[in-house]
């Protein structure tokens, strides 16, 4: 089954070392702002929460582009790791997708549209995510894992009449 | 072509207002590096430490990052503000963390050099290359949390923001910088120099990207530095953040109790982190955590109890430790509460705290009377401990007399040995007497009595054996009432501190996991530079310190300022694990002097500053 970028809101710290990660392994320099992925931090609710581009199986932003450089592509290295993929010769830099987009998870960048690609099957978000909030990994195992602890909150909560 | 670094300097006269970009001298950043070391040269060079008074328009406040701030280094989110310290009258050099410090850098400065004094509140707008100078009439007085919020309102969204609150504009001399919500770069007062300018904030917004010299060199030492991190260790710490550590110097016999008349507090359990993660803690085993930091030891608490009712960031260990242990609180709800005031009014919680224990104890012994005070100033009065932090912020009633700090406190009322510190400023949170290296590095420490700028007692403390000074040394667990092997260790602590201090990173990474190696292959593949292998790298740490020593001893102060209140040299520890101790001072400083290159007056011999190229 294909490995997914899965998220684990309550363990964020909002660190934001992802987006370090993230524009220094396609930019090649650390710059927040051209990472993919974003983390909003509540401080008095001690929460974060990571957003980066959940690539949706009928993507509005490959609806929306109007020159076909968007499309479901299985990565060719692994062929397991599926991701909605910006072919940048293609790419007019007309910004629809960017509109199109109900998460605000793809944007125009240096000439062309830039998303969250899985960096070909090797996130590199998830290598510095020490807190286990970005996990790459299959979603019905982290599905299972998160019903499994609501299992055993309810159990904790549970008292004998 | 500059890596790491960005290469240029900000200089901002607010007297004018005058705002010009200079470039970084790249001589001065390859030896000292930056943060502190950079800090610190530029200062020395700029202003003479002799004739400067901190409180005027003369002293310059320098806001300086490291190659590594705002890379991909674990913890690189640091920067120092620099300046001469009004608390002390010495080096003063504040280290925070947070968005605002790499802002300072995606905006595309190392440094940001503030000289003379605005005539009415401004703040200073960084728009990337754009800079202004900006009104800050209506943000005058208010907290450092409206401040900010008021500031990124009036900005950018994405603006970072360090200010002072109402204690800087009223130049407590122990105020603080605060940025991001609750950091701050907390002693010696360089909020009161900031108040002394009239200026209220900076506000940086960068968008720029932070190159480095050798990409895939510093991708392969940031994974060696991450991997290392990731321990055991670090998810214990991220679980319980600062407060955890109250549980362990309590092993020691070292938790400050009655303004440090004894280490042992029976009543520990009440301010311990096990207790605050259960009680007031916003989420359970679950801290926040600044750019890039994989520790994540920031807390966030609220009170619901109607007397200390709040919410905010913090308490740190060391804020419990003086403002709940030392003034003998012991009630979590009322150290959050006077905390909060602290980080909302802009002071620093350890002399605040210690300050505070330090009056009780004037008053106890009948030093302090009543008609001075207003209200019983008894050790665990936990209601005046609220009081007093407000009152001193805004130098209101007897905050007034406590707004100069603990040592013209006891001066003014004829017992200057109550003051707990050395140099002035206040001691954190460990009793000497129990860690004869804390005794070691207080008493010798640039800017007083100081237990993070070269943090020997984490040998004792988490038994730090990752090091290669501890490897050099042969050090297996360290004795912390053994006293001949901690001159040598001090030394090479306070060394190898300066050049954390001066790259960027948080110390944190450093007694949890990193070693001198992790920092050198991060500063050398970042910036290009060659540090000349471990020994080069703790000569340009020694250097610093050196350096900071001159300026020291330029500003009047002397070998004789390297000492320690009477209490901890002459009155043994009455009880607990370290029953009977007293720093053992006299035997270790000349010991010290002479492993530095020092003469035995504590002054740096010419043959050492010509080895150190300071001469």
């Amino acid at each position: 089954m294909a490995k997914e970028l899965v998220i684990d809101i309550s363990r964020c710290t909002g660190c934001e070392y992802c987006k370090l990660a993230c524009s220094f392994s396609h930019h090649g320099e650390f710059n927040p702002l051209k990472s993919r992925i974003h983390v909003t931090t509540f401080i008095s609710r001690s929460m974060a929460v990571p957003v980066v581009c959940y690539q949706c199986e009928d993507p509005w932003c490959a609806k929306a582009c109007p020159s076909g450089a968007l499309s479901i592509d299985r990565n060719p290295k692994d062929g397991a790791t599926v991701a909605v993929t910006v072919n940048e010769s293609r790419c007019v830099g007309c910004k629809m997708c960017t509109l199109a987009c109900p998460f605000g998870c793809i944007v125009v960048s240096e000439k062309h549209a830039e998303k969250c690609d899985l960096c070909g099957g090797d996130p590199q978000c998830v290598k510095v995510c020490r807190a286990g909030a970005l996990r790459f990994t299959e979603p019905q195992a982290s599905i299972g894992g998160k019903r499994k602890g609501v299992a055993e909150r309810l159990l904790k909560s549970y008292e004998e009449a | 072509m500059w890596y790491g670094w960005t290469g240029n300097v900000l200089r901002v006269d607010l007297s004018q207002p005058l705002v010009t970009v200079e470039e970084l001298d790249r001589q001065i950043a390859e030896n000292f590096i930056g943060g502190r070391g950079l800090g610190v040269k530029y200062l020395y060079d700029e202003i003479n430490p002799a004739t400067i008074d901190p409180l005027r328009g003369r002293n310059k406040l320098l806001f300086v990052t490291g190659p590594l701030t705002g890379t991909g280094a674990p913890g690189g989110n640091r920067y120092m503000v620099v300046t001469k310290a009004p608390l002390t009258g010495a080096i003063g050099e504040s280290n925070a963390a947070g968005a605002f410090a790499n802002a300072i850098k995606y905006a595309g400065y190392d440094m940001i050099i503030v000289e003379g004094k605005a005539q009415k509140p401004v703040y200073l707008w960084i728009d990337d290359d754009r800079v202004e100078v900006r009104n800050a009439e209506h943000l005058w007085g208010k907290t450092t949390s409206e401040t900010e919020l008021a500031v990124i309102a009036e900005t950018h969204p994405d603006t970072k923001v360090a200010c002072i609150g109402p204690a800087g504009e009223n130049q407590v001399l122990f105020a603080c910088v605060m940025n991001d919500m609750g950091r701050a770069a907390g002693r010696s007062g360089v909020g009161a120099v900031m108040g002394s300018k009239n200026l209220k904030a900076v506000a940086v917004r960068g968008t720029h990207g932070l190159k480095v010299a050798d990409k895939t060199g510093f991708l392969t030492a940031m994974q060696a530095a991450y991997k290392a991190i990731d321990t055991p260790d670090t998810e214990h710490f991220h679980q319980t953040g600062t407060p955890g550590v109250l549980s362990l110097v309590k092993e020691f016999g070292a938790l400050p109790t009655r303004n440090f008349q004894t280490g042992v507090n029976p009543q520990w359990e009440k301010i311990c982190g096990e207790k605050l993660a259960t009680t007031i803690s916003a989420r359970k085993n679950m801290g926040l955590a600044c750019p890039t930091c994989p520790v994540g030891c920031g807390r966030v608490t609220k009170v619901m109890n109607q007397k200390f009712a709040g919410e905010g960031v913090g308490p740190e260990y060391e804020t419990i430790g003086l403002l709940g242990s030392s003034c003998e609180t012991n009630d979590l709800d009322a150290v959050s509460k006077a905390g909060f005031i602290c980080n909302e009014m802009g002071m620093d919680t350890i002399s605040t705290g210690g300050t505070i224990a330090c009056a009780m104890e004037l008053y106890e012994k009948g030093f302090l009377p009543m008609k001075d005070v207003g209200m019983p100033l008894n050790f665990g009065n936990s209601q005046a401990v609220v009081q007093l932090a407000e009152d001193i912020a805004l130098k209101r009633g007897a905050g007034a007399l406590l707004a100069e700090g603990s040592y013209r406190l006891a001066k003014r009322y004829g017992h200057p040995e109550l003051h707990m510190g050395v140099k002035k400023l206040e001691f954190a949170s460990y009793d000497p007497r129990a860690l004869q290296c804390m005794g070691m590095g207080y008493a010798t420490n640039s800017r007083g009595g100081c237990h993070i700028r070269g943090e020997v007692q984490d040998l004792s403390l988490y038994n730090v054996q990752h090091w290669r000074i501890t490897k050099d040394h042969n050090v297996g667990p360290v004795d912390p009432h053994r006293w001949d092997d901690k001159p040598v260790l001090t030394a090479d602590v306070q060394d190898w501190f300066c050049i954390i201090d001066s790259c960027g990173m948080c110390n944190f990474m450093f007694f949890l996991a990193m070693d001198e190696d992790h920092a050198r292959s991060l500063i050398e593949t970042a910036t290009g530079i060659d540090m000349g292998g471990y020994r080069g790298l703790m000569k340009t740490g020694e250097r610093i310190f050196n350096l900071e020593r001159l300026f020291n001893l330029k500003a009047g102060l002397t070998g004789a300022d390297d000492t320690l209140p009477k209490r901890m040299l002459t009155e043994p520890m009455p009880d607990g694990p370290a029953k009977g101790m007293v720093v053992h001072l006299s035997e270790m400083l000349p010991e010290y002097y002479r492993l530095r290159g020092w003469t035995p007056d504590g002054i740096p011999t010419r043959k050492k500053l010509e080895d150190l190229g300071l001469e």
